[in-house]
């Protein structure tokens, strides 16, 4: 069989078109901020951007938009059309569209959904009506469907398929015969240890997508729990959570994570211990929360905390110590050490940032009033101040999941606790650096996925930003 | 009269949202002669600011003029380019807003922002924009020119920033001075002190004034003309005293009838409210604005078409908006409502003595040497509230009056003394340890509406919470039958439950919060300036409310203001406070006659009263209130009080002077001698008419 | 002022005992000192060898007593054999052969002597020296272009918030900060140095830079440390300068009658840099991280290279000299920035 070509049959058509647009943009792009800045100095002050720019920087600004319409056309036609095409005229980028299409069914089917009840949905809804968070919403989207559905995209097992004679080969390679395999080629080529680039980098996303927002979510638990007293009862808790905080914070975390990941300290079993500790938080933020708000209805705050108590302590035993007495949850060591190290390095930085929000919100009037029903500090920092502070950490909850992202793919990179043979960006951005210069395509597509899925989050957290600033 | 020095014609501006264009400004005419004092009053956004804007033309990225012109000395200000309108900004007009520490940045030393404008507008050099700014320095009634120079805003009190940010508006000697809400964030006396130097300065430069207030009483005292805004749109305009005496838009006359006036009585004079409530610019009806609200509407003629300003007779310039003027009765006012008698004034139920309140607090900042200060926050403070009765509470920022009632409340613990409610002690008794029973008794109403309610919680939800604490109702449904009678008792329809409070304006706001005040069926209420947050209208709905569920729940007030218009109106005794202390304590009539404290005789005669009949004595304090971290020896007035030299041998320095009863639970701190007191002169009289 | 700083030395100095001591505690865990036993005298050595090489070595001690030893407060006991010949003890590491008597009875940091790196076979404060000479030059470019960039680009954001400009250079640097350097130096050498687009501009090497650094073989490291943190200053410039061009005193200003220029450049401007400030200051402990990916990713050896390299080999003494440098590194600036805050904001000057 003949190596694929990036763009099978589309390619004579599509791509002058793709340059073309490249071009003008890249002309545009350079064209526009000159003009814009040459506008202003004649005519600065809020009327010069009423008045609109000058005709140059019109005309730039009209090409700027032209042709990344254009440039995005392009795109969705290589997509739609890849998708379309026989499938022997199919190049790598229109077999990979075909792989991917249970994401793409989703994601329309999703945007669709939202795009509906768009005004039922507040917040959401608003962000399809922002261009940054509606982009951002679809690249997270993407990545959280194919990691999804990525037995069915993967065409092959990410670790144990390993098919002599593909080592280090490029995008497109047809499998040698006898060719009994499911497919037929290594869409994005080899690995050092001939697996295929392509199903890799889909599986990564799963391993990627099941540890960050949930690591997310505990260091959110633990700042909060101490971030919100901090702040609203001060004193002595305070100076030393604060103590605390910034201790951790000051060290570079790269250094904190060679000193807490490593084979030594998983043997002490320190990785359990915290994980001992950082796992309680959940649990006593539960408790704490059902008990100030039902308080007045004992039955509901038993029947509450009892489920909270019973299933928590089920799923606490199994995580951190590995002793569920079921055997049904448990967590290998190598995810153990680096989720805990994860959550470790986040909390803190949470804490700031609830502590911060809780000083500015206990000095409202409705503080004052729950205080003057007499209401305890727990119910008043718990449903009076953070509701109210939700805007700010929901922003901050999408950044934090792209910076655990980026530090998974850091303890990757340095071949910390996750096993070597883990299909995860990090990790595979490691294995493929040594020969980056001469198969550059075993690292670069996991790199690219890890930019793409934190770029998501990013502009996820800009138009979230933005929106909840105009309401 | 010579071409007018300012001439707005007909002018429209508009905002650009997302839900499409909002008119916040139309048709909208004034013209400002040189010299004159133009006052521009309006509740809040009736568009006046706008107007201010639009004539510096600096209307952010969404406003712009739609429509008519702004002349200034001829020229239309629409159409100059960017570099001849900053020849204009600044140099022939110049503008002054609400809070002084924003407008100066912070970052510059005072010298040097005063010294640009004389700097870029007249090309002064360095020495000469500081020989001039010195000299400003000076005309704004600044000691110590050099040092004010050197300091940076924060280092200044908002009495002084205030002083300064007129001074550098002024250092170009502009023909046209634009003052918006310029004393709305300063305390009453500070803000009869800037008044009066505004208008002396006026008068010393020739200089034009647009005065932009909410205050009538102001504008009355400041300006020479006015023009009251509604809804966009101005609807009446005119000299200033025949305005207030002949007024002939029925906004202006309900706007007067809702501010306590000297002679409005909670019982037999009440105020008057505007029904209704204001409209949203896009919702604006046909013909009049103010039509959906008025007493007066005629169905077929004041929603016919738009109504254009008609004039007066009577005066040359006096116009109104109105078709019906001439048909309308002016004097007739609507029956009052049924009067409820009074409430019986019962024993006493809240008992304090020689309470005390210190802070410590550590101050010197990042790089001064941290020191323990104490802040003596209330010092020996004694008086009685009894069942039925209101207990006003006035005082100036920093005064003592919140720690007062955070202690009252048991947020805060007192240092010393003692504090009865009823039979028992709670001096020392913090909230939680109060018991479900004290805390429902003893409730608080808050002052800032927008900061009132929780923005995240439906409103019925947090009146049912309060419920829950409070032990009321056994079952589910029958709070939430509780629920829906409190928002009748607060006069808010029963589906506002299910409301955030983003969907409420400031006064259903407060409404609410009056309802969760209520909700335990407090004995007790602390109101701190329930009112003072809110528009004029507003205010007279929403204090009459509280006097209407005083009066059947027989409930004790004690009213915290700054406001002694509306103190005078509703309470039954007032306490005055100065610095942590009690300075005067009585009857209502007691205290608003003399023989008066010095400092409550400031603060009366500092009260801008919108009526032309009556006559002031001005009092303007020097200086500003001193700190409470140091306060000065003797009696804490005596660094302001202008009766000092009648009290022998400086006794007022050295001791703390004693509270003196002057009659039937009259009393006053002061040194004074009867034969002194005696002497005082009211502050104001009706002048005969 | 003075005090003010006293101060904050104090706190300084109790957070850098507490970072150390929990470096200390890292480092030297028992399976470590088991490990570089083994390492040093043999890998088949039993458990009691193992064990009596801990004590003759000085590693047997209370955890606290050998962290006071390390510190050079307390004394290192020395092990001589039955001839009163010095065999082992802290003070003999790097030094064997040395005479008992000459031996010195303190030996920890407070003396200036940082130990041995058993990987380099040198005294730790000269690999230290040697490498934190090499970073300092690829920091240094780093923030020159770095800074900067971050500065212009936020302050043309956010003078105009929500104009063109505005969402393009936001859009810019939104992207920036979601390319960590193990991503972007990727990306670098594959589309500059390798072969698949044949731009071969740039050396995909930094280890020809020690020998000097050239504008090919530097460019891509600097690059890629500089492109992660500059969106970060940027985005907070750009928030800072928006907010700043919404307050009151900048109407102010404009309605004296200044012109935008102006009103950016002196009113604007000072006010708006107080707050990227702080957070430039604040970048150290990141773009530690950052060398740390760069040295290894472009195989330049300097200082986060003797990291990874201490931390791999476990060099115990080298991991914790680059612990304790980068400690202090970073307390330094926080000190600097908060003392830089003050200088910038007469608010807190003065008061």
């Amino acid at each position: 069989m003949e190596p694929l070509s990036w763009t099978g049959a589309l390619g004579p058509w599509l791509v002058p078109t793709l340059e073309a647009a490249l071009i003008a943009l890249a002309l545009a792009a350079l064209a526009h901020p000159l003009a814009l800045l040459a506008g202003y100095r004649m005519g600065p002050g809020p009327e010069a951007s009423r008045s609109g720019p000058g005709r140059a920087a019109r005309l730039t600004g009209g090409l700027l938009r032209l042709s990344l319409w254009a440039l995005a056309a392009v795109i969705v036609a290589f997509l739609i059309g890849g998708l379309l095409v026989q499938p022997d005229a199919k190049g790598i980028l229109g077999r990979i569209a075909t792989r991917l299409w249970p994401v793409w069914l989703s994601l329309g089917a999703s945007f669709a959904l939202v795009a509906l009840f768009r005004r039922r949905l507040g917040l959401v809804g608003h962000l399809l009506g922002n261009p940054a968070g509606a982009v951002g919403l679809a690249l997270v989207m993407f990545w959280v469907f194919a990691a999804l559905f990525a037995d069915q995209i993967a065409p092959f097992d990410p670790v144990t398929d390993v098919i002599a004679g593909m080592k280090n080969k490029p995008p497109g390679t047809p499998l040698p015969p006898p060719g009994d395999a499911a497919y037929g080629y290594y869409l994005l080529g080899g690995d050092a240890l001939a697996r295929d680039v392509f199903s890799r980098a889909v599986a990564g996303a799963r391993v990627v997508l099941a540890i960050a927002p949930a690591a997310t979510v505990f260091a959110f638990m633990v700042g909060i729990t101490l971030g919100l007293p901090a702040g609203y009862l001060g004193g002595r808790l305070d100076i030393l959570l604060s103590f605390l905080a910034n201790l951790v914070l000051a060290f570079p975390v790269i250094l904190l994570f060679f000193l807490l990941v490593t084979p030594e300290i998983v043997a002490m079993g320190v990785p359990t211990y915290m994980a001992g500790a950082l796992f309680l938080f959940p649990l006593i933020f539960l408790t704490i929360l059902w008990n100030s708000r039902f308080r007045t209805r004992p039955p509901l705050r038993a029947a509450l905390i009892g489920a909270t108590l019973g299933l928590g302590g089920w799923l606490y035993a199994g995580l951190a110590w590995n002793a569920d007495p079921l055997g049904i949850v448990s967590m290998p060591a190598g995810v153990l050490i680096v989720f805990v190290s994860v959550v470790f390095v986040n909390a803190p930085s949470v804490f700031r940032i609830v502590r911060g929000l809780t000083l500015d919100i206990r000095t409202r009037d409705y503080v004052a009033a729950a205080q003057t029903r007499g209401e305890g500090p727990w119910y008043i920092m718990l449903w009076e101040i953070l509701p109210n502070a939700r805007g700010p950490l929901l922003v901050d909850f999408c950044l934090r999941i792209g910076y655990t992202t980026i530090l998974l793919g850091t303890l990757g990179f340095f071949g910390l606790g996750l096993a070597p043979e883990s299909p995860d960006w990090g990790t595979s951005i490691n294995a493929g650096r040594g020969l980056l210069q001469f198969v550059p395509f075993p690292p670069l597509v996991p790199a690219v996925a890890i930019m793409s899925l934190v770029l998501g989050l990013n502009l996820l957290a800009d138009g979230l930003r933005e929106e909840s600033l105009k309401e | 009269m010579t071409a007018p020095l300012l001439e707005i014609d007909r002018l429209s501006i508009a905002f650009t949202t997302r839900r499409g264009d909002i008119p916040a400004v139309a048709d909208f005419s004034l013209s400002v002669a040189t010299g004159e004092a133009v006052g521009l009053v309006g509740e809040s956004g009736c568009g006046k600011s706008t107007v201010a804007l639009g004539v510096m033309r600096d209307l952010g990225r969404t406003g712009r003029i739609t429509g008519g012109t702004i002349r200034f000395r001829g020229r239309d200000l629409g159409t100059l380019s960017e570099p001849e309108l900053r020849r204009i900004r600044g140099n022939d007009i110049a503008m002054v807003y609400q809070e002084p520490m924003a407008s100066l940045n912070p970052a510059l030393r005072i010298g040097r922002q005063l010294m640009e404008v004389p700097r870029l507008h007249r090309g002064a050099s360095r020495a000469e924009a500081r020989d001039l700014a010195r000299e400003m320095v000076a005309d704004v009634g600044l000691p110590d020119p050099d040092r004010i120079l050197n300091a940076y805003p924060h280092q200044l009190s908002g009495g002084q920033q205030q002083r300064i940010v007129i001074a550098m508006a002024l250092m170009s000697r502009p023909a046209l001075l634009i003052l918006d809400e310029p004393t709305t964030a300063l305390d009453v006396t500070v803000e009869a002190a800037i008044v009066d130097l505004v208008k002396g300065l006026g008068r010393k430069y020739g200089t034009a004034l647009l005065f932009i207030s909410h205050n009538l009483g102001l504008v009355l005292e400041a300006c020479d003309r006015i023009c009251v805004m509604y809804s966009g749109e101005a609807v009446e305009q005119g000299p200033v005293r025949h305005v207030f005496d002949r007024m002939r838009h029925p906004y202006t006359q309900a706007l007067f009838r809702s501010i306590p006036l000297p002679g409005a009585d909670k019982t037999t004079r009440p105020l008057e409210t505007i029904p209704g409530s204001f409209l949203m610019p896009q919702d604006r009806p046909r013909g009049c604005n103010f039509g959906p609200r008025c007493t007066h509407f005629k169905a077929g003629l004041c929603d016919a078409a738009a109504i254009a300003m008609r004039p007066v007779p009577g005066a040359d310039d006096h116009q109104a908006r109105c078709l019906r003027f001439e048909e309308i009765d002016w004097q007739s006012r609507p029956p009052a409502p049924e009067a409820t008698a009074p409430g019986e004034v019962g024993a006493p139920v809240l008992t304090v003595s020689g309470l005390r309140k210190y802070y410590e607090v550590s101050s010197g900042g990042l790089f001064g040497r941290r020191r323990r200060k104490l802040v003596r926050a209330n010092e020996t403070l004694s008086f009685e509230a009894r069942q039925s009765e209101t207990l006003a509470i006035v005082g100036e920022s920093g005064c003592g009056k919140s720690t007062l009632a955070k202690v009252l409340l048991g947020l805060e613990t007192a240092t010393a003394g003692q504090v009865l409610l009823d039979d028992r002690e709670v001096q020392e008794t913090p909230i939680q340890k109060r018991g479900p029973r004290a805390v429902a008794d003893l409730q608080m109403v808050f002052q800032n509406p927008f900061d009132t309610l929780n923005p995240s919680k439906r409103v019925g939800g947090q009146i049912l919470r309060a419920l829950e604490v409070f032990g009321v109702g056994a079952t589910r449904r029958a709070r939430r039958e509780r629920m829906f009678e409190l928002l009748d008792l607060v006069r808010l329809p029963r589906d506002f439950a299910d409301r955030m409070p983003r969907q409420l304006s400031g006064g259903q706001k407060q409404r609410v919060g009056i309802a969760r005040a209520f909700a335990g069926g407090a004995r007790i209420v602390v109101a701190d300036e329930p009112v003072s947050a809110l528009d004029v209208s507003v205010q007279a709905a929403v204090a009459d409310l509280l006097m209407d569920i005083q009066r059947t729940r027989r409930t004790t007030l004690i009213f915290i203001s700054h406001d002694l218009s509306i103190v005078r109106y509703l309470a039954d005794r007032v306490m005055v406070m100065y610095l942590g202390h009690v300075v005067e304590i009585g009857s209502t009539a007691q205290v608003f006659a003399p023989p008066y404290h010095p400092y409550t005789e400031a603060l009366l005669s500092a009260v801008p009263i919108p009526d032309t009949r009556v006559e002031k004595t001005r009092i303007v304090l020097e200086g500003d209130v001193p700190s409470a971290i140091d306060p000065p020896p003797g009696c804490p007035f005596q660094t302001r009080c202008h009766w000092k030299d009648r009290v022998p041998n400086g006794l007022c320095a050295r001791e703390l002077p004693p509270m003196v009863e002057l009659g039937s639970g009259h009393r006053i701190l002061c040194h004074l001698s009867a034969e002194a007191l005696g002497e005082m002169e009211p502050v104001f009289r009706l002048a005969a008419e | 002022m003075a005090g003010f700083i006293i101060r904050r030395l104090g706190v300084m100095a109790l957070t850098a005992l507490s970072m150390t001591f929990i470096v200390f505690l890292l480092t030297n865990l028992q399976p470590n000192l088991e490990k570089l036993a083994k390492t040093q005298a043999g890998a088949r050595i039993t458990d009691a060898e193992v064990a009596s090489w801990i004590d003759r070595n000085g590693y047997g001690a209370p955890m606290l007593t050998r962290y006071g030893e390390w510190l050079g407060v307390l004394p290192a006991p020395l092990t001589t054999d039955a001839d009163g010949r010095a065999i082992g003890g802290r003070c003999l590491r790097g030094h064997p052969g040395l005479a008992a008597e000459e031996v010195p009875r303190f030996c920890g940091v407070l003396q200036g002597d940082w130990g041995y790196s058993t990987k380099f076979r040198r005294p730790v404060t000269e690999v230290i020296a040697e490498r934190l000479q090499r970073t300092g030059l690829l920091m240094a470019w780093a923030f020159a272009t770095m800074v900067p960039l971050a500065l212009i680009v936020g302050v043309l954001a956010g003078m105009r918030e929500g104009s063109a400009l505005d969402r393009g250079l936001s859009t810019l640097s939104i992207a920036t900060t979601s390319t960590p350097e193990y991503v972007s130096g990727v990306i670098f050498v594959a589309i500059f140095a390798s072969s698949m687009v044949g731009l071969k501009w740039f050396t995909g090497s930094a280890k020809s830079a020690v020998e000097g650094a050239t504008f090919q073989n530097f460019t891509l490291p600097v690059a890629t440390v500089a492109l992660y943190g500059m969106g970060y200053i940027a985005r907070m410039t750009r928030a800072s300068m928006a907010e700043v061009m919404t307050a009151q005193y900048i109407r102010t200003a404009r309605l004296k009658g200044l012109s935008f220029r102006a009103v950016v450049l002196r009113h604007a401007l000072r006010n708006a840099l107080i707050a990227p400030f702080t957070v430039i200051m604040l970048q150290f402990p990141w773009l530690l991280t950052g060398v740390v990916i760069v040295e290894s990713l472009f195989v330049y050896p300097g200082f986060g290279d003797a990291l990874v390299q201490g931390a791999q080999n476990n060099d115990i003494d080298l991991l914790l000299a680059v612990s304790v440098v980068a400690v202090i590194v970073v307390l330094a600036t926080q000190l600097l920035s908060d003392i830089g805050y003050a200088a910038l904001n007469p608010r807190i000057r003065v008061a």
